[in-house]
């Protein structure tokens, strides 16, 4: 860790975020900060506006209004909240990678040609080192002898481990998950939270929207509770599983335990 | 060989047989003297043919792509004049494109001015552009609907994957959205080439050669009738039969599980 804390930008700074759909407003002004190497879940009932709040953060979504920053540096937005410069929107998502929560490999391509279509193409990476990273990322998820299969032919937890793998090729500072286990099947999960276990374990930046609680509350060192578009209560595991304040929390986590 | 072993069973072999024995008949008790003097036209046909079909579902189906994109996605001012375009050639009887095409256009270009005298004359004076011309915009109608609705079609999913990774829009529509949409009406583009080929014949009526306009001149000169027309269905089965395998085989190149 550099002791001058400081100087290090924040991985992820999102102040104010407003965002709504029509006139349905999902979120009514959202913050959160995440320091290098921050793990932060974000918990919330459905509805709770948790997945709109990660897609807004690489623009998926675009936001209504409010700030947000990448490792320091600001999107550019619009009065309308709609991205400035497509560039620099194109250029901050080859940083940050995304899981979804229903896997989305292209289904045209092997899995290897998934690994290195970003890396080849985007980032402009070349080939045979991309194809050399992207065998040792598949070897660490346990799929190094998928790589010449097409998505569909492997299954839930195959395709969303290997989805990962794609998310690490491009070397991201962040990494979003958006429920990456909410379209397993049960006896599927465990593998895919064990990959995500090990990356938070070697330092990487996520951002977490999850179901999994006891999974949230072990791999987390930030929860933030969502209800109703607005952050109702944040802190450390402990403070947020072990001490919630709020009632709206302690009745969530009643209903979800 | 398994495809061989599933060849050799008995009913199999029974239609074999007689298919063989027919083919047979044709060649010894039909008339195919005329054959060996009018086999370099009608080589001449088939290339006809084949720069036909080439050519127009190639261009075509390029104009199909942008077409059946803005009918999908297009601000209202392309969007409404694509689909305009494929309500009016899907509606409308090709042969009666091809006659509007070579007698319309065909007869106002030559009356501008210094025109006999261009490079281009030669050309327009030809039937070749007019037929070119008709033909593919016939496929750009009829494949531009299809693209529409295959380009709409495409796991949102997949296409949001490119975009959170940051590709840029272009690279997206090239490598990831148009393949998939592709991918998808593969069996239905293969259908629609194979009705193209034998919609070739119809740009015979503005004096193109090609391999059906050769059968009628043999008609016509030899009073042999029945032979040629079957000589005509052999060619046309055999490209047909071409062109179904060859989507076939790109259809295989990515293996799916429905």
């Amino acid at each position: 860790m550099v002791s001058d804390g400081a100087a290090v930008p924040k991985a992820i700074m999102v102040n104010d975020l407003h965002k709504s759909f029509g006139t349905l407003e999902v979120l009514k002004g959202v913050s959160l900060v995440a320091e290098k190497g921050d793990v932060v879940a974000i918990i919330g009932g459905s509805g709770s506006g948790k997945s709109t709040m990660l897609r807004c953060i690489n623009f998926l979504e675009t936001p209504s209004s409010g700030e947000i920053s990448i490792t320091g540096e600001v999107i550019e937005m619009k009065p309308d909240g709609s991205p400035h410069n497509q560039k620099q929107i194109e250029k901050m998502r080859s940083r940050v990678a995304m899981v979804f929560q229903s896997f989305n490999l292209w289904s045209h391509r092997t899995i290897l040609e998934n690994m290195i279509e970003v890396p080849v193409h985007v980032l402009k990476v070349p080939k045979a080192e991309a194809i050399a990273k992207a065998r040792e990322l598949l070897a660490r998820v346990g799929l190094a002898d998928k790589e010449d299969s097409y998505p569909a032919f492997l299954s839930g937890g195959q395709q969303q481990r290997a989805a990962i793998a794609r998310a690490l090729a491009v070397d991201p500072e962040v990494m979003l998950f958006d429920e990456p286990t909410s379209a397993l099947d049960p006896e599927l999960v465990g593998e895919v939270l064990g990959v995500i276990r090990d990356l938070a374990a070697e330092g990487r930046t996520m951002i977490l929207v999850t179901h999994e609680m006891k999974f949230a509350r072990e791999v987390a060192n930030k929860i933030v509770y969502l209800y109703e578009g607005r952050i109702e209560e944040h802190g450390t595991p402990a403070e947020i599983f072990g001490a919630p304040k709020s009632e709206r929390l302690k009745q969530f986590l009643q209903s979800v335990t | 060989m398994n495809s061989l072993r599933s060849l050799l069973v008995p009913h199999r072999i029974v239609m074999m047989v007689l298919f063989a024995a027919f083919v047979l008949w044709c060649a010894l008790s039909m008339r195919w003297d005329w054959l060996p003097k009018y086999l370099p036209l009608a080589i001449e046909g088939i290339g006809n043919t084949l720069l036909l079909l080439a050519v127009s579902l190639v261009v075509g189906f390029l104009l199909a792509v942008p077409i059946g994109f803005a009918q999908a996605f297009g601000p209202f001012y392309l969007a409404w004049p694509a689909r305009i375009f494929c309500t009016v050639i899907r509606g409308t009887p090709l042969l009666l494109q091809i006659w509007l095409i070579y007698y319309g256009l065909g007869s106002l270009f030559p009356q501008i001015e210094g025109i006999r005298d261009s490079v281009f004359w030669p050309y327009l004076r030809s039937a070749w552009p007019y037929a070119f011309v008709a033909l593919t915009l016939s496929v750009a109608g009829y494949e531009g609907e299809v693209m529409r609705g295959a380009l709409k079609g495409v796991n949102r999913g997949q296409l949001e994957a490119a975009r959170a990774f940051g590709m840029p829009r272009f690279m997206l529509f090239r490598r990831v959205w148009l393949p998939l949409a592709i991918r998808d009406v593969l069996p239905t583009l293969g259908g629609e080439a194979v009705l193209q080929l034998k919609a070739t014949p119809l740009v015979a009526t503005i004096t193109i050669v090609e391999i059906y306009s050769v059968a009628s001149r043999v008609r016509q000169d030899t009073f042999i009738v029945y032979e040629p027309l079957l000589l005509l269905a052999v060619v046309y089965m055999i490209i047909a039969a071409i062109l179904s395998s060859a989507f076939k085989f790109v259809e295989n190149q990515v293996p799916s599980r429905r």
